[in-house]
């Protein structure tokens, strides 16, 4: 029950941040997608040894969460909720790959290490890069975005649909939930006696709902066609932002920023 | 059951977008075409309806833990194969985009591991020959665990390729196998019970949702069967034409910008290593302070350009690491107060 109700708070509140007005949020959606996208291609790319140079990287939340006036609380913790899996098959990677790698006065650094840490910072960056995504953009703009790239009208518009009446469902589940739970002696879940009748009654009562959005559509003068929001224009802001967050990943990508920094500042160029 | 992005590389990433992305504009052409209009708010609410169950706890009896649904199986049974498809890729789409549940770059093999493979494997090839046209409990029963179970053995087996072939985990073929299929056995057997309870329930109560899927002729095996050379056609393009241009160089992108621009780049990091070279001499503090292990070995670590220094990785060279440490925690120490000072900047 902690579960469904966490996920609603947790879907209200990205909701809630997505209405910010910051410079940010004012970007064009494809702008943000397109940027995001490519964000996660480019720190997937890098070879699975590299640490260093994925460092930079990290200035596109960090400048993405403060521009846009995002808390780190319930990013941090959502990262904290998908990390431990990640982090099991990463842990593997000690285990099988001794081959050393690095020196660091006496102590080696395995390959397996390193690309452990290399994990553990992808992860990093692409967990927080999609939930900045949604909370700086919303649904609804992702959706005009991505019919804008060419995805097919009837998966933006199941996603849509899927997506508002979420929030009817959940709050619905949560009440069957907790009416079961305050009417049987162990809280722990639902017992197997009753898996097949509440959900199914659930399932029906979904099914009942279906039927009664789509006759409110018809009485709204539905004819099969879902028409979308026109998406907003391109501005020389979007162009701008395209560009230097384009060039700062290239930039990322080619040149290992820490290890000349760190060259530079310990002479080693001498 | 969901994959990460920090697990896969691009090659496979992109391959399976590409790949799903063709099937889901087919499903979606099959349904614009094949069904009716009422069956668009029915597959969103139903989106809706297995997103909610999924965060239902089942206590699973004598063990004293709990279980939740997956839902592929109870959405093909519900809607169709196509339809259904649609509905889990919609599913998983926010959960990558709200929960950060799998990945953006991942969102196509997960698409692939629990919306392909339940509906267009598992429900045409084992759930329908078993159920037949003249459905029964029993064989409701019967049909929903085998396809469940044979569901996730198939859904888990593609994780563990999908993560051999990116190359990012060094987990033995072997090992993973032995560690995911023996959990998705047990995950796939509560899975089809819920499922079985479930359609059971609505069998007996409101048996014409389950008809009218069970006689659909639509979903005979030439759809099916254009489906997947669909999806194979797809895979084996991309994944070839990725594949070639991912090792014709070790780094494609360095070698695609070096095709647009008809220069390497190295040119420019060798600029840029010179400019450092010579101010740093003003600013570097412990200028006396070297660690280079071998410089006379290493002619790479004279000018130290880029490709050389990573050329020389394997290599152990404890100036390089120092350095990499230093330059690290500054960058770590840099992104903090750009933070913080966008944060101040973004507030006026």
């Amino acid at each position: 029950m902690i579960k469904l109700e966490s996920t609603w708070l947790n879907l209200r509140t990205i909701d809630d941040l997505a209405t910010q007005k910051t410079f940010i949020h004012s970007l064009n959606s494809c702008t943000k997608l397109i940027t995001t996208l490519v964000f996660v291609v480019l720190v997937t790319s890098f070879s699975k040894y590299e640490v260093t140079s994925l460092l930079p990287l990290l200035f596109y939340p960090v400048a993405l969460m403060s521009l846009g006036n995002l808390p780190y609380k319930p990013i941090v913790k959502r990262l904290l909720l998908i990390a431990p899996f990640i982090v099991f098959i990463g842990l593997f990677n000690p285990v099988f790959d001794q081959r050393p790698i690095a020196k660091l006065g006496s102590f080696l650094i395995t390959g397996g290490w390193l690309s452990f840490l290399s994990i553990t910072i992808k992860l990093l960056l692409t967990v927080t890069s999609a939930l900045i995504l949604v909370a700086t953009t919303g649904m609804n703009s992702i959706c005009t975005a991505l019919s804008q790239i060419g995805v097919p009208k009837p998966i933006v518009i199941q996603i849509l649909f899927m997506y508002r009446y979420l929030h009817v469902l959940l709050e619905e589940f949560l009440k069957t939930n907790q009416a079961y739970n305050l009417r049987s002696f162990k809280t722990a879940g639902i017992h197997y006696k009753a898996w097949g009748s509440l959900l199914g009654q659930l399932l029906l009562r979904t099914m009942d709902r279906a039927q009664r959005i789509y006759q409110a559509m018809l009485c709204r003068g539905f004819d099969g066609k879902v028409p979308l929001l026109s998406a907003a224009r391109w501005t020389k802001k979007d162009h701008l932002y395209l560009l230097f967050c384009l060039s700062f990943f290239l930039l990322c990508r080619f040149i290992n920023i820490p290890q000349a920094l760190g060259t530079l500042l310990t002479g080693g160029f001498q | 059951m969901h994959m990460a992005d920090a697990l896969i590389s691009p090659v496979v990433g992109g391959t399976l977008w590409a790949a799903t992305a063709g099937l889901a504009s087919y499903a979606a052409k099959k349904v614009q075409n094949d069904m009716d209009e009422q069956k668009i708010p029915l597959m969103g609410v139903l989106g809706a309806f297995v997103f909610a169950s999924q965060m239902i706890n089942f206590t699973i009896p004598g063990t004293g833990s709990s279980g939740h649904i997956g839902g592929g199986v109870l959405l093909a049974i519900l809607l169709g194969p196509h339809a259904a498809f649609l509905t889990i890729a919609s599913i998983l789409t926010v959960q990558a985009l709200f929960f950060a549940d799998g990945g953006l770059l991942a969102l196509g093999c997960n698409i692939f591991n629990m919306g392909f493979i339940p509906c267009y494997i598992a429900y045409p090839f084992i759930y329908k020959p078993l159920v037949g046209t003249t459905p029964s409990q029993k064989r409701i029963m019967l049909g929903s665990i085998a396809a469940a179970v044979a569901g996730l053995q198939l859904g888990a087996f593609s994780v563990v390729l999908q993560t051999l072939f990116s190359g990012i985990s060094a987990l033995p073929f072997t090992t993973f196998v032995l560690l995911m299929q023996p959990i998705h056995l047990a995950i796939g057997l509560i899975e089809g019970i819920i499922t079985a309870v479930v359609v059971g329930f609505i069998y007996q109560e409101a048996p014409q949702i389950i008809q009218p899927t069970a006689l659909n002729p639509s979903l005979g095996a030439a759809s099916i069967k254009k489906v997947i050379i669909v999806l194979f056609t797809l895979a084996i393009i991309t994944g070839g034409g990725l594949s070639w241009f991912a090792s014709s160089n070790p780094d494609g992108l360095e070698w695609s910008i070096a095709g647009i621009n008809g220069e390497e780049e190295l040119q420019a990091s060798d600029e840029v290593h010179g400019y450092f070279a010579e101010i740093q001499e003003k600013i570097a503090f412990l200028p006396d302070y070297n660690f280079k292990a071998a410089p006379a070995s290493h002619p790479a670590s004279v000018e130290g350009t880029e490709a050389t220094t990573e050329a020389a990785w394997p290599a152990v060279d404890t100036g390089t690491s120092v350095a990499g440490l230093v330059g690290s925690f500054i960058t770590l120490i840099l992104a903090y107060f750009i933070g913080k000072g966008l944060q101040v900047a973004a507030k006026r």
